[in-house]
């Protein structure tokens, strides 16, 4: 029953499904260590802030896609400006000039002008667009908010407002159909003689008058709505997807491996002394184990989430809670069979104290079993978790894979068909469950002799 | 050990955890439970004094005494009630154990049952008899399907079919239930449209075809539940399988030239049954508890959903209701298994 951990090893080695879940999470830490590198952790709290992501498109595919496709979706494009000023008299024209060869095979979902301003007085922004086919069009002119002292001023211009639509009617007679169903940015990118996209080169002017001369412009981008966007695509509030499940690794890791190994402790820990003890210590604490066996868990998890808390902490503690007891079970009576064995006899027969009895001979003997069953216990933690955050119990503030599921559902993303929204969160769960159940499993045949053949 | 004080000992532990439950979700939802009837009498009291107008006119000239009168009627309804002391007084705990165990869970707070009655027990015998013809249904395919499976797999062990139980198996059982559901909705509700995405009948209740409408409705969580359920199956059936056709006397059999397929099917898969149905058992109300986000997922009107909506709106006497109901189906399936593991293997009964 006893092995040396060079032994185990070699055994492990030899077992290739073991490998390869050792490789998964290898692969996944490697993913997590990628998170922390490159996503600042401040933006963490930005990800349930719909503030933080309006640049980024809506529900769009990942880029990827496009291979797939016969027809070129328009990618989501964030422009960098030209800069010019002009300066005459007492009024200072600024200028910034933004390019763009279009040369995708369907209308940008929408366009946005975003900028950060610093002035004093009351400076006038104003958009227009030189179309390929030689065409201007004034799209906006909007006077900044009065100020009498310099203030910053962050803003934004969408596509969607109705003085945008209302500039364009004026130019109606220059298009052959009708404006009313058709939203400004599909009007801006068409033909004019039927309501078609209408490739080649444009430029944006956005155009800031001030009279006092003393503006400053930054953060001026142009951002043309496209349909596909980044590795994974976005979702329904505009977030990156990629960065929800690069974020969701790390937690899902921690959540897993923490529940497991305490759990496993616990259980451990519990089951032993049961079985050293014996008599009625033993049969009070087997009824307790019972009793918490047999109760049913998600109700319980789904109580004490809404009403004790839904921290990612307390959520790990609800899940230790109901953990420990199928492990205390067993190590009781792997504990029963050891403590029979005559060194342990012989060392209680020395006089040596209970304490010493248990953790020098009694769990050392059981590590091959506890580790096995920490590798086994990590996915059941994992699902749990996710259950809960994708019945929105979970904890908000942590873009869980369970949450983003959650966030897909209660968008209808199944019935919509948005597929890239919920199909990567699973496979994620059920990857990193898989390596945990191969890790365990390898280990289990290592433990248990029986299962090899 | 007799066999009848083994299963009145098995009674006993199971009345015990019965119990706990009970008494952790009214320590749980107690308080909050106090607070919320307080408001409502306060609520009460307030507008029937209101509405009386002779009374209030003749406090017309002093709205402080009013309002004193208010106060003191809200504390004696409140009195009365016998809510005045703390939810953990062992006299409270005790008429509110008392009233769930005799299944009068009271009136809930918002939500109904499709006739419209909003009687605890009304609701939850509504939606229980939904419950259970999906998750039944969905264990008898499930142990049928795997069983044979299993069988087939234990009978080859190490070839291709084996294999592929397995691997089906291991990876199966590593995807959430709820997960492959939102997946089979994306492929049977939006590419193909065969199946509708949400899982009620739009149909009113009292309309004769409610039922083959509801059993229309029920064929995607089906199929998701017997897909997600039937790997693991047979490859538990395989493995108790495995373990007994090392046995001498399957040995013994072969020895003696019984058909192959008769010792597997007779013999061995007898001797198998006792783990068999003690895992069934379990399944069977394990899966009854993960109903809840399995519901939700399909709206499939039953026990599941219906413990998700009174979660979000916290009517808490649905909460408590469901949770006595659901543990009692817990553990009512998990007594059976042991009289059923004590019919099928002799031994527990002579022990």
């Amino acid at each position: 029953m006893s092995f040396s951990k060079k032994e185990i090893w070699k055994e492990f080695s030899r077992n290739n499904i073991g490998l390869a879940g050792i490789g998964i999470i290898f692969a996944l830490f490697g993913l997590s260590i990628l998170a922390f590198l490159t996503i600042p952790v401040e933006t963490f709290r930005e990800w349930n802030d719909p503030a933080s992501w309006l640049s980024y498109p809506k529900s769009a595919l990942p880029v990827w896609t496009n291979y797939f496709l016969p027809q070129k979706v328009p990618e989501h494009l964030i422009l960098l400006p030209f800069t010019s000023i002009q300066k005459s008299s007492d009024i200072t024209a600024f200028t910034n000039l933004f390019f763009v060869d279009y040369q995708y095979d369907s209308f940008p979902s929408d366009f946005i002008y975003q900028y950060d301003a610093k002035y004093t007085g009351s400076p006038l922004v104003t958009i227009s667009v030189t179309r390929p086919d030689g065409m201007e069009l004034e799209l906006i002119s909007t006077s900044l908010p009065s100020s009498t002292t310099e203030s910053k001023f962050t803003g934004m211009i969408f596509s969607t407002d109705d003085s945008i639509k209302k500039n364009l009617k004026n130019s109606s007679d220059r298009f052959s159909f009708s404006f009313d169903t058709i939203s400004s940015g599909d009007i801006v990118f068409s033909k004019p003689d039927q309501n078609r996209i209408l490739k080649g080169h444009y430029i944006f002017k956005v155009t800031i008058y001030d009279v006092g001369g003393n503006i400053l412009l930054d953060q001026s981008r142009f951002i043309l709505g496209g349909k596909v966007y980044g590795l994974m695509g976005t979702d329904d509030l505009r977030r990156d997807l990629a960065v929800g499940l690069l974020w969701g690794t790390p937690l899902a890791l921690f959540i897993g491996i923490t529940v497991s190994i305490v759990s496993v402790i616990l259980g451990l820990v519990y089951g032993v002394f049961a079985g050293f003890k014996g008599k009625i210590t033993d049969e009070a604490m087997m009824r307790f184990n019972d009793i918490i066996w047999a109760m049913p868990v998600l109700p319980l998890l789904i109580i004490l989430a809404v009403t004790v808390g839904n921290s990612i902490f307390l959520i790990v503690g609800f899940l230790v809670i109901f953990g420990w007891v199928g492990i205390a079970k067993v190590s009781r009576s792997m504990a029963l069979q050891i403590k029979t064995l005559q060194y342990v006899e012989a060392s209680k027969l020395m006089g040596q104290k209970d304490f010493k009895i248990v953790f020098k001979h009694i769990l050392p003997q059981l590590l091959p079993y506890a580790f096995a069953s920490i590798a086994i216990s990590v996915p059941a933690a994992i699902t749990a978790e996710a259950g809960l955050s994708f019945l929105g119990l979970g904890d908000p503030t942590f873009p869980t894979w369970g949450q983003i599921l959650h966030d897909a559902s209660s968008y209808g993303a199944a019935t919509r068909g948005l597929w890239w929204w919920i199909v990567p969160p699973g496979v994620m769960i059920a990857i990193t469950g898989l390596a945990f159940v191969f890790i365990g499993h390898a280990m289990d045949t290592i433990v248990n002799p029986k299962l090899r053949r | 050990m007799g066999f009848a004080k083994y299963l009145a000992k098995r009674a006993v532990t199971m009345f015990g955890v019965l119990m706990a439950t009970l008494l952790v979700t009214v320590a749980l939802v107690g308080a909050n439970m106090d607070a919320i009837l307080k408001q409502s009498v306060a609520i009460d009291v307030r507008t029937a004094i209101i509405n009386n107008k002779p009374l209030v006119e003749s406090f017309k000239n002093h709205p402080e005494e009013l309002e004193k009168y208010i106060q003191n009627q809200i504390k004696q309804e409140i009195i009365s009630l016998g809510i005045d002391q703390p939810w953990y007084t062992p006299s409270r705990l005790g008429l509110a154990m008392y009233k769930i165990l005799t299944l009068n869970f009271g009136h809930a707070k918002f939500l109904t049952s499709d006739t419209g009655s909003s009687d605890v027990k009304d609701i939850i015998l509504e939606k229980l008899p939904r419950t259970i013809l999906l998750f039944t249904t969905a264990t008898v395919i499930v142990s049928i399907l795997g069983i044979f499976l299993g069988a087939i797999a234990a009978s080859k062990v190490n070839s291709k079919i084996d294999k592929i139980t397995s691997a089906f198996a291991v990876i199966s059982s590593s995807f959430p239930v709820w997960w492959v559901g939102l997946l089979m909705i994306f492929a049977f509700a939006f590419i193909y449209p065969i199946f509708p995405a949400r899982a009620t009948p739009t149909i009113p209740v009292t309309d004769p075809g409610y039922f083959v409408s509801l059993l229309y409705h029920m064929t995607l969580p089906l199929i998701t539940i017997v897909l997600i359920g039937f790997g693991s199956w047979s490859y538990i059936v395989r493995n108790f399988l495995i373990g007994i056709l090392q046995e001498d006397f399957i040995t013994a059999k072969r020895a003696a030239g019984i058909d192959k397929r008769k010792i597997l099917y007779s013999h061995a898969l007898k001797n198998a049954a006792p783990p068999i149905i003690t895992v069934l058992a379990f399944g069977l109300s394990g899966s009854l508890g993960g109903s809840i986000i399995t519901e939700a997922v399909f709206d499939w009107p039953g026990m599941g959903r219906l413990y998700y909506e009174a979660i979000t709106v916290l009517d808490l006497p649905v909460i408590i209701g469901e949770t006595y109901v659901l543990t009692a189906f817990f553990l009512v399936s998990i007594f059976l298994a042991d009289i059923l593991y004590g019919y099928f293997d002799p031994r527990v009964r002579r022990q």
